[in-house]
């Protein structure tokens, strides 16, 4: 019995060894995004990008003349799909290298697996804690919630704000952000009077907002947020005649954004926004204009709809990834990691990318770009 | 005869979990088995109160939300074992079921369901919100139960998923061994006189609303205890296991597969846990196969597969 079983499963290794020998004229790709659930909104677009540029790549012959098999799977936004997902795409298809996790929950399921079986694996979501600290295996692309902070109370400081109210949405991208910017608040001499926060479905958030309008010495409002409620209190706060400026964050960095706030509403707000969203005010010699608009372009013939700033996430996280691919020469996990450890000036449209054994998020704040809604659409401040 | 039937269900359990693995061509698959196992464990807790005692819940998504965050929690503000944190989890789920099942189970029809459902959603919002503690929507990482490393140390090495996969097989075989045991003790008996009738019930000395909250008891801790098992084995865990539709998942498994048959149930967390990892080619039409295989299955098997399938086979023998 022992012995069957011995020689069937030498039987089979042999086989895998042999189908793996096979395959070696293509590069497997794995990801994991959240392309449906509620996280669907990151998701979505991201899955859209990757499925592109992986056929656009293949259509121009490949990475180092081998094509680009990806895998793709829709986690739903659940982590514990996302951890049996991102097991499937080790054990199962074989992948050398990992993109996903849309939303931070899924990433920390999937950078486990990664870093168990020494799997690169590169994150499209915000959270500081994916990368700090530093784990061999895993990088992301977007920037933390505590970047978008730090921009935003370096614009305050220069308006001379020092005081401020909060109204924070209690979802993932909301508390996260909310806890980061009381963080480094105070490297930056600002002080937060009023701390709201308000549920993701809520539809009126007009007593928190008089609670902070009634609060003394708040110069300014700070809403970190995504989805509707970042609108809704934008809309709330032209009701209630606020005299003092409101920021959101990089969370509706989007056109959207300003369509379901109302332009008369939103008209003023300030938020840190990248390249992606504004493609069409990049001067010509922008190291990052050839790169954003040309994706915009692409996504557009194909998808008929503008690419959201997750998207572009995906996209800096595919480009890192076929350019560490390219630069290793081969399909080796931990040569590929070495390569994206390696990556120095790659341009994407979040960033421009250098990555180093202790930096594996690679920007830094003038990723960043502080912009204001106005009649005419987006103004770029600084 | 009936002793008989349980063993019998016992060892087909027990050969499928060990027999299984020799098919497996990746280690990917222990991880599939380790959830189907942990799904089980659950949903065996819901056959006890839906299927012996005619209970409904919609919210035991919220005692595996305890007992997943008790093995988060415990070890990083009580510095408990992750071990004992399981044992501290089903603990506090039996009592906090204990206190709200009392009044609630007094109560009949769909107020139970209602009340449960407000119970889960209550847990679910406590974990996403209270940030200091639970670490809020992101989640929270997991200590690793260290048995593992245990076993490297005897000379056993075995892979995460192989472990997870052996552990939770076990646990799966010792929930159904107590269920399938109360099935024919007396308190399973007098639970299960409920589901047939109440006042008949009561007419024959059974106190109704005692064993209404027995059942409720036991399913809370089947259900705490299967998530302390997937927090431990996932490493990292977030509210989304405490969440309104994790309950009705477990819900549905059981009513799948055969709410009142311990196997039925195991069947039906399989299907289900299987069903979207074969489904990622259709992913846009999960919810859609999902909600035909229901309506069949309710229209054409409403006993669930098993027992359906079961009865029809026999028929046909005889």
């Amino acid at each position: 019995m022992m012995k069957t079983m011995t020689s069937t499963a030498l039987a089979s290794l042999v086989a895998l060894g042999a189908l793996s020998g096979a395959a070696q004229a293509e590069i497997r790709l794995g990801a994991s995004v959240s392309a449906s659930g509620p996280a669907a909104f990151l998701g979505d677009p991201e899955a859209k990008t990757i499925e592109m540029m992986i056929e656009e790549i293949n259509a121009a012959g490949g990475v180092n003349g081998e094509e680009i098999a990806l895998t793709l799977y829709d986690d739903g936004g659940d982590p514990n799909k996302a951890r049996t997902f991102a097991t499937r795409l080790v054990e199962d298809d074989e992948v050398v290298a990992i993109i996903g996790g849309s939303t931070t929950g899924t990433t920390m399921s999937i950078l486990d697996v990664a870093e168990d079986e020494g799997i690169p694996f590169i994150s499209l979501a915000g959270a500081i804690s994916i990368v700090d600290p530093v784990r061999e295996y895993v990088f992301k692309t977007p920037h933390t919630d505590r970047m978008a902070c730090q921009k935003i109370f370096t614009d305050m400081q220069a308006q001379g704000i020092a005081s401020i109210g909060m109204i924070s949405g209690t979802d993932g991208f909301g508390a996260s952000m909310q806890a980061q910017c009381k963080e480094v608040a105070g490297e930056f001499g600002i002080e937060i009077l009023a701390d709201e926060t308000y549920g993701p479905q809520d539809a009126d958030m007009t007593p928190q907002l008089t609670r902070i309008r009634d609060t003394d010495g708040v110069q300014a409002v700070l809403n970190p947020g995504f989805g509707q409620g970042p609108a809704i209190v934008t809309r709330n706060v032209a009701q209630l005649g606020f005299e003092i400026p409101l920021y959101q964050s990089h969370g509706v960095a989007s056109n959207a954004f300003v369509e379901l706030a109302g332009l008369d509403a939103a008209e003023g707000v300030r938020l840190p926004g990248t390249a992606l969203l504004i493609g069409d005010l990049l001067a010509e010699d922008d190291p990052q204009y050839k790169v954003v608009n040309d994706y915009i372009a692409a996504y557009q013939a194909k998808y008929d709809q503008e690419p959201s700033t997750f998207a572009g996430y995906a996209h800096d996280a595919v480009a890192l990834m076929v350019d560490a691919i390219t630069r290793a020469g081969s399909t080796d996990p931990a040569a590929i990691r070495d390569a994206i450890e390696a990556t120095s000036g790659l341009v994407g449209t979040t960033g421009i990318y250098t990555f180093s054994p202790e930096d594996h998020l690679g920007l830094d704040l003038s990723a960043f770009r502080m912009l204001e809604i106005t009649g005419e659409g987006w103004k770029q401040l600084d | 005869m009936e002793a008989r039937r349980k063993w019998i269900q016992l060892a087909v359990l027990a050969a499928l979990i060990a027999v299984l693995p020799f098919f497996f061509p990746s280690g990917y698959y222990y991880r599939v088995g380790a959830l189907i196992f942990v799904n089980g464990l659950s949903v065996i807790g819901l056959v006890i109160l839906i299927g012996y005692a005619g209970q409904i819940s919609l919210g035991h998504a919220g005692f595996a939300g305890i007992g997943a965050y008790a093995c988060a929690l415990g070890p990083q503000h009580l510095g408990l074992h992750p071990g004992l944190a399981l044992i501290l989890g089903a603990v506090i789920s039996g009592l906090l079921a204990l206190l709200i099942g009392r009044p609630i189970l007094r109560l009949k029809g769909y107020y139970l369901a209602v009340a449960t459902l407000g119970f889960g959603i209550l847990v679910s919002m406590l974990l996403t919100n209270e940030r200091a503690l639970t670490g809020g929507p992101d989640g929270i990482s997991v200590e690793d139960l260290g048995l593992r490393a245990l076993l490297r140390d005897l000379g056993w090495r075995i892979s995460g998923g192989e472990f997870w996969y052996g552990a939770s097989g076990i646990a799966l075989l010792v929930g159904a061994w107590l269920a399938l045991n109360l099935f024919d003790s007396p308190t399973g008996r007098a639970m299960r006189s409920l589901h047939g009738s109440e006042v008949a019930a009561s007419t024959v000395g059974i106190d109704v609303a005692r064993q209404k909250l027995r059942a409720f008891v036991i399913s809370a801790v089947y259900a705490s205890v299967a998530g302390s098992l997937l927090a431990l084995q996932n490493g990292f865990i977030t509210p989304d296991v405490a969440g309104f539709m994790h309950s009705i998942e477990m819900v549905t498994m059981a009513v799948l597969g055969g709410v009142g048959s311990v196997l039925g149930a195991t069947l039906g967390a399989a299907i289900l846990t299987l069903l979207p990892q074969v489904l990622t080619v259709f992913a846009e039409y999960e919810q859609l196969v999902l909600g035909a295989v229901m309506i069949l299955v309710m229209i054409f098997l409403p006993q669930g597969l098993l027992p359906s399938i079961a009865r029809r086979l026999r028929g046909r023998g005889e």
